[in-house]
C-alpha cells in the first residue's frame, strides 16, 4: 500500500522563527496518527503546512502520491483548534455543516442536504443541533459540529487540532470513538494533534512527538516512551501535586 | 408625491439613491461581519482627495475620484496583508491623508467653489445623467458578483477555512475593497462624504438584528436600503431637508425598528446577550 501522507525534511519559518525544522514522517491509509508536544512545539503550524495554510520554506508534503497542493481539497477534513469563525454570523449549525460539503456558503439548502447535515450531526452526537443559532452554541457544541462539517464531505484525510478541547470528559471519549468509527467505515488516515497521551495510546496506531523538530515517531508505545516525552516536555506525567509557592513580584 | 416624481432631478436623485443603496446593502452584509465597517468612512474621506484633485484639475470629479479612491482602497487592502497592523489602523492612516491631500489640493484652487461641498453633504439636484449611468454600471458589475455571494460569505464566516479549501480568499479581499471604493465615490453624490458609510453599514446592521440566516440577511439589507432611500428622499423633498441627512435618518428610525424586533425575539427566545459562550 502506498503511503497516504508523506512528510519531507519539513522546514517552517514564521518570520525569524523556525516553527518546524526538517519533520519527516509518513502513514498510510487506515492509520491514525497522534501528534503530540508542549506548547509551541509547532503541532498546529505542522496541520497547517499539510494544509498549505503556511508555506514551506524548505521540504515537501505529498499526500495521495501528489503534491499537497495539487490533492482536490475536498479530500481533505479539517477541524481548527481555536475556532476562527465569527461567532456572530447569523447561521444556523446546518448552515456550517452543509458548508463543508458545498466549499461555500449555502443560501438556500436543498432537502437532501439538510438531511445529509442531520445525519453527520446525530453521528457525532449532536444531531439536536440542527436548527441552532450558532452563537448559541457551547465550545463543545461547536467541537461535535466542526467534526460534523469535516466529515460531511467524506474525506480521505482528516486533520484535526485538538478536537476534544472544551468537551466534558464522557464527551471527549465519544469524540474519538466517532473519529475511530469513521476512519474504520473509510480507511481514511487521521492526523489529530493531542494533549492526551492516554488517547494517544489508546486510540492512534502511531504517535509523532514533536518539539519543532521530530522527537520520536512510531507506534505509541515505542515512540512515547519516558526518554523521549523527557526530551520533548523536560518531564514525564502529571503532576497533579501541591504546586511549589510562588512569590508574588 | 407624483408632482415629485414627474421632476427630472427627482426621478435621477431617486434611480440613482435606490439604485447606490441596495448595492451598499448588499456589499454592507461583508463589511459588517467581516468587522470593517470603518472602510466606509475611510474610503469616503478618500473620495474627498480625489474630488478636490478632480476640481483642481478641472476634470470630471467621478473619473478622477474612482480612481484615486481605488488605489487608496488597494493600498489599504496591501499594506494590512502584507503587515500585522490592524484594518482599523491601516484606514485611519490613509483616511487622514487621502483627506490632508484633498485639503491640499483645495487650497491651490484659484477660485471659490461649491462643488467640493455637494460631494461632502451630497445633493439630489447635483445627480446628472453621467452620475446615473455611473450608478448603473457599479449596479450590474454588482449583479454580477452575487455569483460570489457563496464564496464572500464563507471566507467571511471563517476564513482559515475557506483558505484551506484554497478558495482565492486574498484576491477576493480586494476585489470587495475596490468596489466597495467605487460604490462609496458614485453613492458620495447623494448623500454626501460625511455620512455615506452609513449606507454600507446601518441597513447591514438593522438587517442582522432581525436575520437568523444569512441569506436573510443580505435580502433584507437590500430592501432596507431601497426602502429607506425612497422614504427619505422623498421627506427631504418635502421637508426641504438635506437629502443625505434625511435618508440616514430613516435608516436609523429603521435600525431602531429592528433593534426593538431583536429586544423582544430575544426575550422571548431566552437568547444569550453575548455571543461568546
Amino acid at each position: 500500500m502506498s503511503e497516504a501522507i508523506e512528510v519531507n525534511g519539513l522546514d517552517v519559518q514564521l518570520g525569524n522563527y523556525r516553527a518546524l525544522s526538517d519533520v519527516s514522517f509518513s502513514a498510510r491509509q487506515g492509520d491514525t496518527v497522534a501528534i503530540l508536544g508542549p506548547n509551541g512545539a509547532g503541532k498546529s503550524v505542522l496541520i497547517k503546512a499539510i494544509l498549505g495554510l503556511i508555506p514551506a520554506a524548505a521540504g515537501e508534503v505529498r499526500l495521495f502520491g501528489r503534491l499537497a497542493s495539487e490533492v482536490p481539497p475536498e479530500w481533505i477534513g479539517y477541524v481548527p483548534q481555536l475556532k476562527t469563525l465569527d461567532r456572530s454570523f447569523p447561521a444556523t449549525t446546518c448552515d456550517l455543516v452543509v458548508s463543508g460539503r458545498r466549499r461555500s456558503w449555502p443560501g438556500r439548502i436543498t432537502t437532501r442536504e439538510h438531511e445529509t447535515a442531520a445525519r453527520m450531526l446525530a453521528i457525532v452526537g449532536a444531531g439536536h443541533l440542527c436548527h441552532k443559532p450558532l452563537g448559541w452554541l457551547s465550545g463543545g457544541e461547536l467541537e461535535r459540529v466542526y467534526l460534523a462539517r469535516a466529515l460531511i464531505r467524506e474525506p480521505r484525510l482528516l486533520l484535526l487540532d485538538e478536537p476534544a478541547t472544551g468537551i466534558d470528559i464522557v464527551g471527549e471519549d465519544d469524540m474519538y470513538c466517532y473519529i475511530e468509527g469513521y476512519q474504520k467505515r473509510s480507511d481514511a488516515v487521521v492526523l489529530m494533534v493531542t494533549h492526551d497521551w492516554l488517547a494517544a495510546r489508546h486510540h492512534a496506531s502511531q504517535a509523532l512527538l514533536l518539539n519543532r523538530r521530530v522527537v520520536s515517531f512510531g507506534k505509541p508505545e515505542t515512540a512515547l516512551t519516558d526518554k523521549s516525552m523527557r526530551e520533548a516536555f523536560g518531564h514525564v506525567g502529571h503532576r497533579h501535586a501541591p504546586c511549589p509557592e510562588v512569590p508574588y513580584v | 408625491m407624483f408632482e415629485a416624481i414627474s421632476l427630472g432631478f427627482m426621478q435621477r436623485a431617486l434611480a440613482a439613491g435606490v439604485i447606490t443603496a441596495v448595492i451598499a446593502g448588499y456589499y454592507g452584509v461583508f463589511v459588517v461581519q467581516r468587522g470593517m465597517s470603518f472602510i466606509g468612512s475611510g474610503l469616503a474621506h478618500a473620495a474627498f482627495g480625489g474630488v478636490a484633485l478632480a476640481l483642481l484639475l478641472g476634470g470630471e470629479p467621478l473619473w478622477i475620484a474612482v480612481p484615486f479612491t481605488v488605489i487608496v482602497a488597494l493600498l489599504i487592502t496591501w499594506v494590512r496583508d502584507r503587515t500585522t497592523l490592524s484594518l482599523d489602523a491601516v484606514i485611519g492612516v490613509f483616511f487622514a491623508t487621502a483627506m490632508a491631500l484633498g485639503i491640499l489640493f483645495i487650497s491651490r484652487i484659484p477660485t471659490y467653489t461649491t462643488d467640493a461641498f455637494t460631494y461632502l453633504f451630497g445633493s439630489v439636484l447635483s445627480v446628472t445623467w453621467t452620475d446615473l449611468w455611473a450608478v448603473l454600471a457599479v449596479g450590474v458589475i454588482a449583479a454580477a458578483t452575487l455569483l460570489l455571494w457563496g464564496r464572500w460569505a464563507y471566507a467571511t464566516i471563517d476564513r482559515e477555512a475557506a483558505m484551506a479549501d484554497r478558495l482565492p480568499v486574498r484576491l477576493d479581499d480586494y476585489i470587495l475593497s475596490v468596489l466597495i471604493a467605487v460604490t462609496i465615490v458614485v453613492a458620495a453624490k447623494v448623500v454626501g462624504i460625511v455620512l455615506v458609510s452609513a449606507f454600507l453599514v446601518i441597513p447591514a446592521a438593522s438587517a442582522r438584528l432581525v436575520s437568523r440566516r444569512f441569506l436573510g440577511m443580505t435580502v433584507i439589507s437590500l430592501v432596507l436600503g431601497a426602502g429607506t432611500a425612497v422614504v427619505g428622499l422623498f421627506a427631504s423633498y418635502y421637508f426641504d431637508a438635506p437629502s443625505g441627512a434625511t435618508i440616514i435618518l430613516t435608516q436609523t428610525a429603521a435600525f431602531l425598528v429592528c433593534l426593538l424586533g431583536h429586544a423582544l425575539a430575544g426575550r422571548l427566545a431566552g437568547a444569550p446577550r453575548s455571543n461568546s459562550s
